[in-house]
């Protein structure tokens, strides 16, 4: 195992509680920072080359870098608990074990920004996290981490806990914004961007909750000795929550640049493909990233060995690579139907799509009853040609990036293994998949 | 002041001027159509995606092209900014794209439709769509809804560009029109399944770019294209009085707001006018109106929209210029 630096108490008994976390150590980065000027907390984040952990990957020294100070405004950090994409589960599992972890991100980090408020959105499902959030958080306002003059240093915080309402498009962050401010969870058309007009039109900083978690053990150890972790641009550690055919499901913490075929066949993570079977393709970080067939994945379309990190996963772009994303580790088996992953990716995103913009809101209507088609076995050969193109009408001309979410699986699955699309299509018979497909179409009938 | 130059043509506009602006301040050649902006309307535009355009680059300062079509309604100029619209095979070819998700799942009942003749959506198809539609699959329906005693929505036909929920913000106090549901099941309805009682309100007729919402007084009372268009005004307390009306022999069948050019009301009116004065003797007429090539009613309209198409064309026609 490598450094293990968001996880590493996450087993030890009562850590959700503030004494056994204080005891690990806790709370030591907030009293190092609150003794030093907030632009220096600001300067070690840019040095530690921390990139946001929620997907996209941009450097959150930068972001805070670009927050508007004007006189006299306040300005927001918030953080983005709404994980919903399919395959991602870490955030989940960080704030459900090590509560304080996330807390203590959120007072040093607002401290780092000049917020006096701030906020946890999270997802609406998770309400018993939300429980436990509610707890620490009052825990820490007892100890005097949270409310007026913290721990002497003048710096005042409210930090609240917003429960969403079951949308994913509510994670994407101006939808976030709009619904925290008691709004319809629309996505907001940029510019302006949140770090200019934000929550109530104040200057906003969203953050991931592995993001901010992370700047506790870079504020521990200082910026240069995080960037020593990792490889190139992808530096420190990165959680990976794997699922699907392997041996050992689970939350891993990894140091960014480990090898896939570490990652995926070791026992100290992966430990291979569950009941001997041969490994197919994996959707590297969450539901919206290409697809990758088992070779591709393996290695690079150069021939050189393929690293978890943001360069190396997105080596080729979108014909031989895919993207690191939130984390999302999802390994398909030899038994696996792409054509079917794809549809159940589709279907996901065309109930999620919010409707503001109409290539995601028919688009992906579209796409999913194509794919049912295909399933259904009534596919025909044109099918495949017109998925691909209509992913290709929503790629690039929509609001926000739940248009291309939705179109890339489409683009990949095709891209790889067109072949097993025009199985279905040409000799639907001999799918033996075609009769699963109508046992979860009926139970999603009578579920109506 | 930003210069911009929109299909070889350069501009010189105010700074906060969107491209969509730009290109109408150079004129109908270059102005991508657009189906949600409104130039009327203090919030609107961004969500149908008809007017995109590709920025082939940034600005003097920053001279990269931008990496994905970007909604010219919302996209400002930068000086030294260069767009490209209908010299873009590509552009046109987004946008044809657009269109087909637009006509996706509208019924297509242009012949029983009110709105028949002076639709943008039928003029925005006629003049960037297929032939035939790719769709195969039952098309969303919805039960028609009557807000307040005047207005009929028939949510089957509409397009969601949110002009009428903006109009209703902009227009009303207390806001109960808006959107229900998520994604391809959303829904415009009013919030509270109450009359919407405000003397304004008649305006979302105007601004529905589809048929919508119709005004009941008017339905299925005479096709547009045989009624003729007369410009008048009557002193009124509540709006400013300046009201296109609709004649079909000497009866009026409408009243609606004046639309300029770009088929956007110039002046809101109130309900009063609009539904209740229906005489010639509550008007003053000022003369025929004059209506902009902008929809079918007006004639030869579709042989202009044909050359637009041809782009090789107009590429040559502005070299030429030049
Ligand atoms: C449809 C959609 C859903 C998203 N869901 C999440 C989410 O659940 N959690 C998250 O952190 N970021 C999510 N994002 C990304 C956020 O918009 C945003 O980029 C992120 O919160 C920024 O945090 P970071 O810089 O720390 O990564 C989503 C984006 C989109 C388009
Ligand atoms: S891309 Fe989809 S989810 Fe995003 S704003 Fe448009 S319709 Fe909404
Ligand atoms: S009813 Fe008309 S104005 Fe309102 S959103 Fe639909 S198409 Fe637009
Ligand atoms: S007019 Fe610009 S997006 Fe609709």
């Amino acid at each position: 195992m490598g450094k293990q630096l968001l996880l590493e108490n996450i087993n030890v008994p009562g850590i959700e509680t503030l004494s056994v976390y204080r005891a690990n150590g806790g709370y030591k980065a907030l009293e190092k920072a609150l003794k030093m000027q907030q632009s220096e907390v600001v300067d070690e984040v840019k040095k530690s080359g921390l990139r946001g952990r929620g997907g996209a990957g941009f450097p959150t020294g930068m972001k805070w870098g670009f927050i508007a100070k004007p006189e006299g405004v306040p300005r927001h950090l918030v953080c983005n608990a709404d994980e919903s994409e399919p395959g991602t589960f870490k955030d989940r599992y960080l704030m459900q074990h090590n509560p304080h972890l996330l807390i203590e991100g959120m007072i040093l980090s607002s401290y780092a920004l000049g917020a006096n408020t701030s906020y946890i959105y999270i997802r609406g499902e998770l309400l018993y996290v939300y429980h436990i959030l509610e707890k620490a958080i009052q825990a820490a306002y007892d100890a005097g981490f949270l409310g007026d003059n913290i721990l002497g240093s003048g710096f005042n915080l409210n930090l609240y806990c917003h429960l969403g309402a079951g949308a994913y498009i509510c994670g994407e962050e101006t939808a976030l914004i709009e619904s925290l401010e008691g709004k319809r969870g629309n996505p907001r058309i940029k510019p302006p961007f949140p770090a200019v007009s934000g929550v109530w039109g104040r200057p906003t900083v969203v953050n991931n909750v592995e993001t901010i978690a992370a700047t506790v053990p870079i504020i521990n150890m200082g910026g240069e000795e995080y960037a020593k972790i990792g490889v190139g641009k992808s530096t420190g550690t990165k959680l990976i929550s794997a699922c699907g055919h392997i041996n050992n499901p689970g939350v891993y913490e990894i140091e960014l640049g480990l090898s896939c075929e570490e990652f995926l066949f070791d026992d100290k993570y992966c430990g291979g493909i569950k009941n001997g079977k041969k490994f197919k393709a994996v959707v590297a970080g969450g539901s919206s990233v290409p697809i990758l067939p088992a070779d591709l994945f393996l290695k690079t379309a150069k021939g050189e060995p393929r690293l978890m990190s943001y360069e190396s996963l997105s080596d080729g772009g979108f014909i031989s690579g895919t993207m690191l994303g939130s984390g999302g580790f999802i390994v398909l088996d030899e038994t696996a139907s792409i054509v079917k992953n794809l549809w159940n990716f589709t279907r996901f995103y065309h109930h999620e799509s919010c409707g503001q913009c109409s290539p995601c809101r028919e688009g992906t209507g579209w796409m999913e009853k194509i794919l049912n088609r295909i399933l259904e076995g009534k596919g025909k050969q044109t099918d495949i040609d017109l998925l691909f193109d209509i992913q290709s009408k929503i790629d690039g001309k929509t609001i926000c990036p739940l248009g291309e979410a939705a179109a890339w699986p489409v683009a990949s699955a095709i891209r790889h293994f067109r072949k097993e699309f025009e199985e279905y299509v040409n000799k639907p018979e001999e799918i033996v998949d075609v009769k699963h497909y109508y046992a979860v179409n009926n139970l999603q009938q009578s579920a109506k | 002041m930003p210069k911009v130059t929109i299909d070889g043509v350069e501009i010189e506009v105010p700074k906060g001027t969107t491209i969509l602006q730009a290109a109408r301040m150079i004129g109908k050649h270059v102005a991508p159509p657009a189906m949600c902006y409104y130039s009327k309307l203090d919030v609107s535009g961004g969500y149908c995606r008809t007017c995109i355009v590709r920025v082939t680059k940034g600005s003097a300062a920053n001279p990269n092209p931008m990496p994905k079509p970007v909604a010219s309604c919302r996209t400002e100029v930068m000086d030294g900014m260069v767009v490209e619209n209908f010299t873009s095979e590509q552009v046109l070819a987004d946008r044809k794209g657009v269109v087909e998700f637009l006509l996706l799942n509208h019924p297509l009942d242009c012949p029983v439709c009110d709105q028949a003749g002076e639709c943008s959506l039928q003029d925005l198809g006629y003049e960037n769509g297929a032939e035939k539609t790719r769709y195969d699959f039952e098309r969303r329906t919805f039960e028609k809804i009557d807000i307040g005693p005047k207005i009929q929505l028939h949510m089957t036909r509409c397009i969601l560009c949110y002009r009428c929920v903006h109009t209703a913000d902009q227009l009303t106090e207390k806001r109960v029109h808006g959107v229900l549901n998520r994604g391809e099941v959303s829904e415009i309805s009013t919030y509270i399944a109450a009359n919407i009682d405000n003397e304004l309100s008649g305006n979302v007729i105007d601004v529905c770019p589809v048929g919508a919402l119709t005004d009941k007084t008017f339905r299925f009372k005479s096709r547009v294209w045989f009624t003729k268009p007369v410009d008048a005004h009557r002193d009124c307390k509540k709006c400013a009085g300046k009201v296109r009306l609709w004649f079909k022999g000497e009866e009026v069948l409408r009243v609606t707001g004046r639309k300029d050019q770009w088929g956007e009301v110039i002046d809101w009116i109130c309900n009063e006018c609009r539904f209740d004065r229906k005489n010639l003797s509550d008007w003053i007429v000022e003369g025929p109106s004059r209506i902009d090539p902008h929809s079918v009613i007006s004639q030869n309209q579709y042989e202009l929209a044909k050359l637009k198409l041809d782009t090789g064309e107009q590429l040559k026609k502005i070299k030429e210029k030049k």
